[in-house]
C-alpha cells in the first residue's frame, strides 16, 4: 500500500493553497443568502487591461451599494469572473445563471463574447447589461430583449470623431486608410466608418484587417506609407491600440493618425509622446461633474490609480441596475424590462442624464471627442486627454448621434 | 513599383526575424545543451522589458539597455542552480510542467508587482522617426535594434566556435558522457549558457518595451514565435535558428503583403512544411540523446 506522508501531504496542501492564491485572484465570491450578480469581462487576452478596470469599478460599486444597506434589504453578491473567450464567456453566463442563481449579468468589453452572453440571456428569460461592448450590430439586427447595452456604440464613436475631424477640414475629398481589428467589433466599425466617410465626400483608399493577436505593425505600417494617404484611421481594440501607436510613433510617418475607437486604458498604455491624434470617449476621469468626480475620488483612493472608462461605465451599470430593483421592489426580468423600457431617466455623472431607447435597449448618453495634451502640461501620467465639447450640442436632442429606426435594424422578439 | 514594395517588406522582414532570433536563439541553446524546453523563457523577455522600462526612468535609454539583460541574466543563475538542474536527467515532460509553472507563477509575479495595466515607455528623441535608404523606409530605431543584434550575433558565434568553452559546449550538445569521461564537468557551462540565454531574451524585451505593449502577459505571447523559430531551424544549429529567424519574419511580411489575412497564419504553414520535408529542422543536427 502507498502511503502519503503527513509532511506530504501538509507541502501538497500548501502548494495547492498558494496556487489557488496566485492562479485565481480574478474570482471574486461572497456569501449565499444574498442578491446574486453574475459580472464576466476579459481579464487576459488583449482587452485583459481595460477589463481589469472594469473589474475595479463593478466591485467599487457593489461595494458602495452594499455600505448604503444593498438592494431590497439584502447584500449584494457579486460574483465576478474572466470570460476568456465568446465560448467560454456563453458557458460561465449559463452557470452563474443555472448553478450559481445569478438573478442579472452585466459587463463584458468584446462584441464576440457579448454576443454569445446575450443569448445565454435570452435563453434563461434573464437581462443582461452589455456594458462595454460596442459593435452596433449587438443593439441592431442581434438585439433581444432581455439585453441592455450601455456603452456607446460603433456608429456613436465615428460620427462623435467624425464630427470633430469634418469641422478641422480633414474629412472633405481626404484619403483615408484604415487599419482595422478583424472580429465583430472591428468589421460593424469599419462599416460605420464607411458609412460616414460615404455621406461626407472621404475616400478610403485602403483598409487591412488585422488579427487580433498582432503585435508587430511594420509590415502594415509599410503598406500605408505605399497608399500615401492623407489620415490613417484606427479602427483597432485593445492592446492592438497600444501597439499601433506606439510604433506609428516609431515610424514617425507623416500622415496624422486618428481612431474611432480608443479606451483611456489603450491611451494609459501606449505612453505620453507616443499619441496623438482625435479620437472618441464615452468617459474620462477629468470630467468635470460632481457624481463623476466623487467615484474618481473614491475609486482613486481605493485603487491609487484613476479610473479608466470601462471601470466607470461598469460601475454606473451596477449603481442604475441597484436603483433600478429597489425602485420596482422585484429582480424579475420581465419587471426590470418594464421599468428600463419606461425610459426611466439615470444620472450616470454626466451633463444631462440618460437612458435606454426603449426599441432597441441603446443607453442613450453624450460622448466626447478627444485630443492629446502635449507632454509638458500634463499633471500626472493619467493626465493625458483634453476632452472636446460633449456631442451631441447642450440644445440638440440626445438621440442625434444614435442610429435611427430606419438605420438600426432591431426587432425585438415579444 | 510593386516589386519594390515587396522587397520593402522584405528587408523589413529581416530586421523582425533578428528580433525573434534574440528570443530562440537561447531558448534553442538550453534546450541543445540541457535537454530542457524552457517553456519559462517568455518570462525572462517580460522581465527584460518590465525591468528596462524601471530602469529608463533614472539611468536614461543607453545603460537602461545593458544594466536590464544583465540584471535578468543573473536572475538566470538562481533558475539554473534551483530549478533546472534538478531536471537535466529527468523526464523531460517534469522540466516541460516545471518551467511552465515557472512561467505562470512569473506572469503572475509581474502582475502583483507592477499591476496589470501596461507600463509605458518612449523611444528616445534621437531614434524616434524613419530614414528613407535608396527606395526603403526604416524606422530609425529598428535599425538601432538591427546592429545590436548583429553585434550580439557574431559575439555568441564566436564563443560558440572559436573559444574553448565554446568547444566544450558543442561537444556537450553531442556527447554529454564524453564529455564527463574526459572528467570535465558541463555544470557551470551550463550555467552560463543559461544566464546567456535568458540574458538575450531579456535584451529582446528590453529593445521591444517602447514599441510594444508591456504587459504581464507578454512573454506568453512571443513563445510560440519562439518556439516556431527553433523548430524550423532545427535543435543544435546556429545558423539552423538564424536563417530560420530571418525566414519568419519575411515570410510573414510577404504574406501581409499578398494576402494580409493570412499574415499570422502563414509562420505556421511554413513550419508545418518544413517538417513534412525536413523533420528535424532546416539544419537540425542528429542529436543522440534525443534520439
Amino acid at each position: 500500500m502507498i502511503r502519503t506522508s503527513r509532511r506530504t501531504l501538509l507541502r501538497a496542501g500548501a502548494a495547492f493553497a498558494g496556487a489557488s492564491a496566485l492562479g485565481f485572484p480574478a474570482i471574486v465570491r461572497a456569501q449565499a443568502e444574498k442578491i446574486r450578480i453574475g459580472h464576466l469581462t476579459p481579464l487576459t487576452g488583449f482587452l485583459g487591461v481595460i477589463g481589469s478596470y472594469a473589474q475595479l469599478g463593478v466591485k467599487l460599486a457593489a461595494e458602495e451599494i452594499n455600505q448604503s444597506g444593498g438592494v431590497l434589504g439584502k447584500q449584494v453578491d457579486l460574483l465576478s469572473e474572466d470570460s476568456i473567450n465568446p465560448a467560454t464567456a456563453a458557458t460561465k453566463a449559463q452557470r452563474m445563471l443555472e448553478q450559481d442563481g445569478a438573478v442579472v449579468l452585466l459587463g463584458e468589453i468584446s462584441s464576440a463574447s457579448s454576443l454569445t452572453i446575450m443569448q445565454v440571456a435570452e435563453r434563461n428569460k434573464k437581462v443582461f447589461f452589455s456594458t462595454g461592448a460596442r459593435s452596433d450590430a449587438l443593439r441592431g439586427k442581434n438585439c433581444n430583449k432581455y439585453s441592455f447595452h450601455c456603452d456607446i456604440p460603433n456608429t456613436v464613436m465615428v460620427n462623435a470623431v467624425g464630427t470633430a475631424l469634418s469641422q478641422k477640414g480633414m474629412v472633405k475629398g481626404k484619403k483615408f486608410f484604415t487599419l482595422t481589428a478583424d472580429y465583430i467589433f472591428g468589421h460593424d466599425l469599419l462599416k460605420a466608418a464607411k458609412a460616414f466617410f460615404g455621406t461626407h465626400d472621404a475616400n478610403l483608399i485602403g483598409d487591412e484587417l488585422i488579427a487580433i493577436d498582432v503585435t508587430d505593425f511594420s509590415p502594415y505600417l509599410l503598406k500605408v506609407r505605399q497608399a500615401k494617404p492623407d489620415v490613417v484611421c484606427c479602427n483597432l481594440a485593445g492592446n492592438q491600440v497600444t501597439n499601433l501607436v506606439k510604433q506609428y510613433a516609431e515610424f514617425g510617418l507623416p500622415y496624422p493618425l486618428v481612431g474611432f475607437n480608443l479606451n483611456t486604458g489603450d491611451a494609459w498604455a501606449a505612453g505620453a509622446g507616443n499619441l496623438s491624434g482625435t479620437w472618441p470617449t464615452v468617459w474620462y476621469h477629468t470630467l468635470n461633474n460632481p457624481a463623476s468626480q466623487a467615484f474618481v475620488a473614491a475609486f482613486s483612493k481605493k485603487y491609487g490609480k484613476p479610473p479608466e472608462n470601462h471601470a466607470w461605465i461598469d460601475y454606473i451599470t451596477l449603481k442604475l441596475l441597484a436603483e433600478a430593483i429597489n425602485t420596482t421592489k422585484s429582480t424579475d426580468s420581465n419587471e426590470l424590462i418594464a421599468y428600463f423600457e419606461k425610459q426611466s431617466q439615470f444620472d450616470i455623472g454626466k451633463a444631462r442624464k440618460a437612458y435606454f431607447r426603449s426599441w432597441d435597449h441603446q443607453m442613450v448618453q453624450e460622448a466626447y471627442p478627444f485630443t492629446v495634451k502635449p507632454k509638458d502640461q500634463m499633471k500626472d501620467q493619467w493626465d493625458m486627454l483634453v476632452l472636446g465639447d460633449a456631442v451631441p450640442a447642450a440644445n440638440d436632442p440626445l438621440e442625434t448621434i444614435y442610429p435611427t429606426r430606419e438605420q438600426n435594424p432591431c426587432e425585438m422578439k415579444a | 513599383m510593386q516589386f519594390e514594395f515587396l522587397l520593402e517588406q522584405v528587408v523589413n522582414g529581416l530586421v523582425l526575424g533578428g528580433y525573434y532570433l534574440l528570443i530562440a536563439l537561447g531558448l534553442s541553446l538550453i534546450f541543445s545543451v540541457g535537454g530542457i524546453v524552457n517553456l519559462a523563457h517568455g518570462a525572462f523577455y517580460a522581465l527584460g522589458a518590465y525591468v528596462f522600462v524601471e530602469l529608463v526612468k533614472h539611468l536614461g535609454f543607453g545603460a537602461s539597455i545593458v544594466i536590464s539583460p544583465l540584471a535578468v541574466a543573473l536572475l538566470g543563475i538562481l533558475f539554473e542552480r534551483f530549478i533546472l538542474r534538478r531536471f537535466y536527467t529527468a523526464d523531460p515532460i517534469l522540466s516541460l510542467l516545471v518551467t511552465f509553472g515557472l512561467a505562470m507563477v512569473a506572469e503572475q509575479a509581474i502582475r502583483m508587482i507592477w499591476g496589470a495595466a501596461p507600463v509605458s515607455t518612449e523611444i528616445p528623441q534621437s531614434f524616434r522617426g524613419s530614414v528613407i535608404l535608396g527606395d526603403f523606409l526604416f524606422s530609425r530605431y529598428r535599425l538601432l535594434i538591427l546592429a545590436v543584434i548583429a553585434v550580439v550575433l557574431v559575439a555568441v558565434w564566436l564563443l560558440l566556435h572559436k573559444t574553448s568553452f565554446g568547444r566544450v559546449v558543442r561537444a556537450g550538445i553531442q556527447r554529454p558522457d564524453m564529455v564527463a569521461a574526459l572528467g570535465i564537468r558541463l555544470q557551470p557551462y551550463m550555467i552560463a549558457i543559461v544566464m546567456l540565454g535568458v540574458g538575450m531574451a531579456a535584451l529582446g524585451g528590453a529593445f521591444f518595451a517602447p514599441i510594444t505593449t508591456v504587459h504581464p502577459a507578454m512573454g506568453a505571447e512571443i513563445m510560440t514565435v519562439a518556439f516556431v523559430v527553433v523548430v524550423i531551424g532545427g535543435l543544435g544549429s546556429f545558423w539552423g535558428v538564424v536563417i530560420s529567424a530571418l525566414l519568419v519574419g519575411v515570410v510573414r511580411g510577404i504574406a501581409i503583403h499578398f494576402q494580409p489575412a493570412a499574415g499570422e497564419a502563414s509562420i505556421y504553414i511554413l513550419m508545418f512544411l518544413v517538417l513534412l520535408v525536413r523533420p528535424r529542422g532546416l539544419l537540425g543536427e542528429r542529436i543522440e540523446k534525443f534520439e
